[in-house]
């Protein structure tokens, strides 16, 4: 079976001339299917950059992406917004929800740019909140909802078009530790029922412990790959 | 793909229902004083046309002398004769009626009453160029004309304030020393025409007014009721030759007669109206544009307040043409609902001061059409720019976006 995402050699300059940075320099990653990622690293070490390019909102300035066996890194403009469309959930720190927006609207927001008529929008939508156990608060509008709800609505956003894998940049970034252990148990469950791949950004070691695969960045280079547990709670710098 | 711009520009309307209110408003302005502008600037125009055709449509009117006064040294112009008249009919064609005119100022006597008037003296054909028509009674019959028989058609006012409520037909009216019977009533037409109001007069057979109140043989005045069919401008020149020659005129004289077209009259004052509906129509214009940039300063704020919505929506996958799209969409399906609301205030208005003034009500279709087209050119033209501008944005930095 084809692998989910190979990145190789990958780099990334920002600027030109004098100003030229790099911020990633040259990155091999190997994501299967249904693993679940998280990564780590202070800012700056290009986590933040490898996971646009991995989420095809970005493109490498060299090295080969292949998501399931197609060269992304040749993808125009709206082919990378197919590929998606298709196939890729996006879960943000700050929610991005469409304000004065109800929550199944928000949810239904990627299916409208799938086409789907709105029997079916509305179906698929009320089922992915369901999934989030929001259902009964499919009218309300982000202002309405909690953090950890708005959240939760993101994550049926991402999840309602059934990707192959959910991009999470810090998921838990603006909650409080219970909310954010609601979160962690409903990000885990999708993975392990839903079989949804997940490639987490994360600051925190407690969120990263959830994950059965721990990359850790620093200075736009991977430092090393490993399962949680490994280093537990020890500095990404004392491994060095 | 368009219903799913259409779906989602309709769907960010109605979620902000002041901001595209605020949006529409200058749209509405502008198209609604285009409209009503040239709306009743046609009203004007046409009503102007039907005064001026009530003075006889295709009239053309001689009288002695150069223009409307009498120049200053130098014998007076001689008048013309009942013979000039004949000389009209039988020898220009074209000509449907010739009406001869003499007049002279009198007191009319009725009872203890008395109003200083104009005695015309006059043909039946004055009747009908002239387009006067009779409330009761009848006009003279040909014997009456070729004998000068002592009998009047009378105006509306000489009726209002000599007879009052009564009757006038039958009754004797005494004009100087003449007593004179009223045979008919023409029907109230209002102020306007040429010399004089219509219904401050006595009309009777023009050999009465000349023996009996005049004294002499002169012919004021002539008025030509021109055929629909020909030209009244091929007509004047005709009429000028003869003249000339029957006044003889060597060539290089000048005119001793003036003649007043009342065709050009009514193409001037029509003209005129017509320039300024233009140019209201103009200044109404100009507010159609600014709403038009209106909508492009609102789009352009809407894209820069909603650039972390571009970005979800990229991140999502709509690709850069549906977000082009959808505003593009917004843009316009505002231009036009803007449209909409202005031609509708603008029938609401026209109608109201039409009411108001008396005007006939005309609904400019035609401009009604080129505003509203252009109201939606404007949306398409304004909304592009910034609809391209969200399109185009990077994904990442529009979700970083505050």
């Amino acid at each position: 079976m084809t692998r989910l995402i190979e990145l190789r050699g990958i780099t990334k300059d920002f600027g030109a001339g004098e100003s030229a940075f790099r911020a990633l320099r040259g990155i091999d990653l190997d994501i299967e299917r249904g693993d679940f990622v998280a990564v780590m690293g202070s800012s700056g070490s290009g986590k933040s950059t490898t996971m646009n390019i991995v989420g095809c909102l970005d493109v490498p300035t060299t090295g080969s992406y292949r998501f399931l066996g197609h060269a992304v890194q040749d993808f125009t403009i709206d082919q990378r917004a197919l590929l998606r469309r298709r196939y890729i959930g996006f879960v943000f720190q700050g929610f991005n929800l469409l304000a004065r927006t109800s929550a199944l609207e928000n949810v239904e927001l990627p299916l409208v740019y799938r086409g789907e008529n709105a029997a079916a929008r509305r179906k698929a939508g009320m089922a992915a909140l369901d999934r989030v156990g929001l259902a009964e608060w499919a009218d309300h509008t982000p202002a309405e909802l909690s953090g950890g709800q708005q959240q939760r609505v993101a994550i049926a956003r991402a999840i309602v078009t059934g990707p192959a894998v959910l991009l999470a940049d810090e998921p838990t970034g603006n909650l409080d530790s219970e909310r954010s252990v609601e979160i962690m148990e409903l990000i885990t469950e999708l993975n392990r029922d839903a079989g949804i791949t997940v490639v987490m950004v994360t600051h925190e070691p407690e969120m990263a412990a959830y994950a059965h695969t721990i990359v850790r960045f620093r200075d736009g280079q991977i430092q090393g790959v490993e399962a949680p547990g490994a280093s537990p709670g020890a500095a990404p710098q004392a491994a060095h | 793909m368009l219903g799913t711009s259409l779906l989602l520009a309709l769907k960010e309307i109605r979620r902000h229902k002041l901001r595209s209110f605020l949006t529409t408003l200058g749209i509405i302005i502008g198209v609604a004083s285009v409209v009503t502008m040239v709306s009743l600037g046609g009203a004007a125009t046409q009503s102007v046309q039907a005064q001026v055709s009530k003075l006889g449509a295709n009239m053309l009117t001689l009288r002695p002398g150069q223009g409307f006064g009498r120049g200053g040294g130098g014998p007076p112009p001689p008048p013309f004769e009942l013979s000039d008249a004949e000389a009209i009919i039988s020898q220009i064609g074209g000509v449907r009626s010739v009406a001869p005119q003499a007049s002279a100022s009198v007191s009319a006597i009725y009872e203890a009453q008395n109003w200083s008037t104009t005695a015309t003296g006059t043909t039946n054909e004055y009747f009908s160029a002239g387009q006067l028509e009779l409330a009761s009674g009848r006009i003279f019959t040909p014997s009456e004309i070729t004998a000068g028989k002592s009998v009047c058609v009378i105006g509306d006012t000489i009726r209002s304030n000599l007879f009052r409520d009564e009757n006038p037909v039958g009754r004797n009216l005494r004009l100087r020393d003449i007593s004179c019977q009223v045979i008919g009533v023409l029907t109230r037409r209002g102020q306007g025409g040429f010399g004089g109001d219509p219904d401050d007069q006595v009309v009777l057979p023009i050999k009465t007014v000349m023996r009996r109140l005049a004294g002499n043989q002169s012919v004021q005045s002539i008025q030509v009721a021109v055929d629909e069919r020909y030209d009244s401008t091929a007509i004047n020149a005709t009429l000028a030759m003869l003249m000339r020659e029957r006044r003889h005129l060597r060539p290089g004289m000048e005119d001793n007669f003036a003649i007043f077209d009342s065709k050009q009259l009514s193409d001037t004052l029509a003209g005129t109206t017509r320039t300024l509906t233009g140019l209201l129509g103009a200044v109404a214009a100009v507010s159609l544009i600014v709403g038009g940039i209106g909508i492009m300063n609102i789009m352009l704020v809407s894209v820069t307040e909603r650039t972390r919505e571009i970005g979800i929506r990229l991140a999502i996958g709509a690709v850069q043409r549906e977000v082009l799209l959808q505003f593009l969409v917004e843009a316009i399906t505002l231009s036009c609902i803007g449209g909409i609301i202005g031609l509708a205030l603008s029938l609401a208005v026209t109608a109201a001061i039409s009411l108001g003034l008396g005007f006939p009500f005309a609904f400019d279709v035609q401009i009604a059409g080129v505003a509203f087209f252009f109201s939606a050119l404007i949306g398409v033209v304004f909304g592009y720019f910034p609809a391209r501008r969200a399109a185009s944005l990077n994904p990442i930095e529009a979700l970083r976006h505050e």
